[in-house]
């Protein structure tokens, strides 16, 4: 049976700051796992060790989402983050890994990130749900396409700047508008 | 000899384009399956999701805490109450809020009690799928009296919206505990019916054993959490892994099995609707006189009676309803990732806040969601009627996959 | 019931009634169960409730076969394609009952994927407030579409479809096997609606709905 450890995660800290240090754009200690932020370029190499480093062996998948920090009160590094989640059967702690996006300047080239899908199976469709909803694209994905949305939805609708009652998608259908009987075209 | 499976495999332009659903009752309403099949063999299949996307991850972050509960609900038709108090144990996390000991209890057993409806709607209708229609029926009967249960505490049968960012929205009826005994002995006997039923049923073994079978690793690496995941040899249960509510004063089993078919996960959830009844059993002694709400002004709501009579509930409670960013929960600004088992795995709910009423982001962490994608390399390979075994064994609750 | 309408004499209107007395206690309901309230209407269709004592406990999610479309349950804009295909394909006479908030008006969630009631794409005879509807309303919605369909009434036949609905290409949902995922590589969208044999004439109304001019290929391929 899986037990939480709690001195396991002065440990995980110690390993991870002693490889990763300078690396690091910070550090917290929560009740049940430590978050460690990075950049996005980073993300993979920090993530690769934690699941291949044998003392470590975060080798269950737990979550990957993002955040959209545009206009947070606190100034943050950059203005997307991948935030993934492991656990360790061998340590009993979770781990945290937030990864900062940059947002793309013109709008042209999507925010980019490396895909963990090739170690993680489960990291497959959650990417593909951070794709569809805050257009991060994840460079090595095998299969990039939307998941949640219609494929020819436009926008990135868990953007900040992307308003909660669309932009009038759910009104317009190019399909079926009932038309009562006597304004009918004739046949 | 002739066979007929070799005829169909050799011809290899004979492949034909399936699609099940979103409209289909093997796929649950929602789901939608496309496959290339070769005779009754799947070559290849391709799951689409996304059918009842719903935003909730938008619409919290323009609801206050408060008010997502009643979101919540939404979530998980199957078992709503597991979470709202998920969702009330992260936001209390994340407030650093404590709550009295009745409430624990409460909490506690309302979820196990949810848990065993939800398990028993998912056996009823895994057999029901596979054409033994009169076990959905015993379960609904069952179901049933848990609805009345839930109507007796919360006031309604399915959108519970029970608990509240530090407390419970009420107390419990007066006869909750004749009701409650009641329920699990019948429970008890429903679940001993079904196993004796389809334990050594031919028919129903020769369609789940060995039929989908996850391995270990593959369940590590997808990230599969609850029945599923126990069902192949992962000892992973939230409940023993950091015992959160009252679960650590109470005596229970974590079923475990390594065959990772579908009967594993069948059997998982029958055992754990044992353990359930147990746990409530044991909670139900428990269960003593006290207040439900913790009594912080701040965080948690003021109880609805003194609203009326009290001037200074009044106060607490306008302050805490009204929207704008002076009023509601303002948690501290960061974020938080908090979890519970919910009957189908591991409820995760990632927390960024703002300091404001709203939170910033409400990142749900659905069990089915991550469970679900695993379908596709099961049905490689598979044959097309076990595809409707193996979804049935995997409960996927289309409102958490698609949110 | 256009047939049954323009014959006006007596023998014929005894007929009539007796056509609509045997509609109306052997309704077949579609059920389109997608959220929560989908939950309720199974619960309405199990031991309890028992939805056979009105007729209509024959569940078999063929729309053809169906008069009775129960739309329980929030429908996002990926879904309103499918549930309009499913209408379309349903014979007439039909009717159709809108379960639970969110299929009536949106529900809670006024948010930019779900469709604010499906009454804006389809005619709907019965509305059920609730979130969800208890299963008693359900079956008193039953009752009311029962009598309506005594007395002859569909709100379907207040309405045709217009030209869109029949053709195939401009459903969203619509795809030919070219544009199944199994590459990496999404197919190239022109190319896939270049598969489907183009279709613009009108059709009879809803007679058959949209799939009865497609040619033989293009029917199997839906
Ligand atoms: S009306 Fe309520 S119960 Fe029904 S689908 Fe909508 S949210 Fe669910």
């Amino acid at each position: 049976m899986l037990v939480y450890r709690k001195e396991n995660l002065s440990t995980l800290a110690a390993k991870v700051e002693g490889a990763f240090g300078d690396r690091l754009l910070g550090k917290e200690e929560k009740t049940l796992y430590v978050q460690f932020s990075v950049k996005a370029a980073d993300a993979k190499s920090l993530i690769r060790f934690l699941k291949d480093s044998p003392e470590l062996g975060f080798t269950y998948f737990i979550d990957c989402c993002g955040v959209d920090y545009l206009k947070y009160p606190r100034p943050m590094p950059e203005r997307f983050a991948v935030v993934t989640t492991l656990l360790s059967p061998a340590l009993g702690v979770k781990v945290q890994v937030r990864a900062f996006v940059p947002a793309s300047g013109n709008g042209s080239a999507p925010a980019r990130i490396d895909s963990n899908a090739d170690l993680f199976a489960g990291a497959n469709w959650t990417e593909r749900e951070i794709f569809d909803l805050y257009g991060i694209e994840f460079t090595g994905h095998p299969d990039m396409r939307r998941i949640l949305m219609p494929d020819d939805y436009e926008g990135h609708p868990l953007r900040k700047d992307y308003p909660l009652r669309g932009r009038g998608e759910r009104g317009a259908f190019p399909v079926y508008h009932a038309i009562p009987a006597d304004q009918a075209p004739k046949d | 000899m002739y066979s007929y499976e070799q005829e169909v495999t050799e011809q290899t332009d004979n492949v034909v384009h399936m699609n099940v659903g979103p409209s289909h009752p093997a796929m649950h309403g929602t789901l939608r399956v496309k496959m290339e099949v070769q005779g009754e063999r799947i070559l290849r299949a391709d799951q689409e999701i996304g059918f009842l996307h719903t935003g909730f991850e938008k619409l919290g972050e323009h609801r206050t805490y408060n008010q997502f509960i009643t979101l919540s609900d939404r979530l998980n038709y199957f078992s709503p109450l597991n979470n709202n108090i998920g969702f009330a144990l992260a936001v209390e996390e994340l407030i650093g809020l404590e709550t009295p000991r009745r409430c624990h209890v409460i909490r506690t057993i309302l979820s196990e009690m949810s848990r065993l409806a939800d398990h028993s709607l998912c056996v009823g209708a895994m057999a029901m799928d596979l054409g033994a229609f009169t076990s959905i029926l015993w379960t609904f009967v069952e179901r049933e009296k848990l609805y009345d249960v839930f109507e007796a505490v919360t006031g309604t049968r399915l959108t519970t919206s029970y608990a509240r960012v530090g407390g419970l929205a009420f107390d419990l009826p007066a006869d909750f505990e004749k009701r409650v005994t009641a329920i699990l002995d019948s429970m008890e006997k429903t679940v001993d019916k079904l196993r004796g039923s389809f334990y050594k049923n031919r028919i129903f073994l020769d369609r789940v054993e060995g039929v989908g079978v996850i391995s270990k690793e593959d369940a590590l690496s997808y990230g599969i959490t609850g029945p599923m995941a126990r069902a192949s040899g992962v000892e992973y249960d939230l409940r023993k892994f950091k015992p959160y509510l009252i679960y650590d004063e109470l005596d229970f089993d974590v079923p475990t099995y390594s065959e990772g078919d579908c009967l594993a996960r069948y059997k998982v959830r029958l055992d754990e609707m044992d353990q359930s009844i147990r746990l409530v059993r044991q909670a139900m002694k428990r269960l003593e006189p006290g207040p439900i709400s913790a009594q912080d002004q701040k965080h948690a709501l003021p109880d609805k009676l003194s609203t009326y009579t009290d001037m200074e509930s009044l106060i607490h409670h306008f302050k805490m309803v009204m929207p704008g960013p002076d009023h509601g929960i303002n948690p501290p600004v960061t974020d938080l990732y908090s979890a519970t088992e919910s009957p189908n795995g591991e409820l995760g709910w990632h927390l960024v806040s703002d300091g404001g009423s709203n939170p910033w982001r409400v990142r749900v962490r659905p069990p089915s969601f991550i469970n679900y994608p695993i379908f596709g390399k099961l049905m490689e390979g598979a044959m097309l009627a076990d595809v409707v075994a193996m979804l049935a064994s995997f409960n996927v609750i289309a409102g958490e996959l698609d949110r | 019931m256009g047939v049954v309408n323009s014959l006006n004499d007596v023998i014929t209107t005894k007929l009539a009634f007796a056509i609509n007395w045997g509609r109306a206690n052997s309704m077949w309901p579609m059920p389109f169960g997608t959220a929560c309230c989908g939950i309720e209407m199974m619960a309405t269709f199990m031991s309890k409730y028992d939805a056979s004592r009105f007729g209509s406990e024959v569940l078999k999610f063929s729309p053809r076969q169906s008069d009775l479309l129960i739309v329980s349950g929030r429908i996002s804009l990926k879904m309103m394609p499918v549930l309009q295909r499913i209408w379309e394909q349903m014979p007439e006479p039909k009717w159709c009952i809108s379960m639970g908030a969110c299929a009536s008006s949106g529900g809670v969630f006024d948010n930019y994927t779900i469709v604010q009631g499906v009454d804006q794409f389809i005619p709907v005879d019965a509305y059920m407030p609730g979130c969800p509807p208890r299963p008693e309303a359900f079956i008193e919605a039953l009752m009311t579409v029962q009598e309506k369909a005594r007395r002859g009434q569909a709100k379907s036949s207040e309405y045709v479809s217009n030209d869109d609905a029949r053709d195939p290409s401009l459903s969203p949902l619509y795809r030919s096997p070219d544009a199944f995922h199994f590459s990496p590589t999404p197919p190239n969208k022109a190319q896939a609606a270049s598969n489907v044999p183009s279709n613009t004439e009108k059709g009879p109304r809803f007679e058959g709905g949209p799939m009865s001019n497609l040619s033989p290929e293009a029917m199997e391929k839906v």
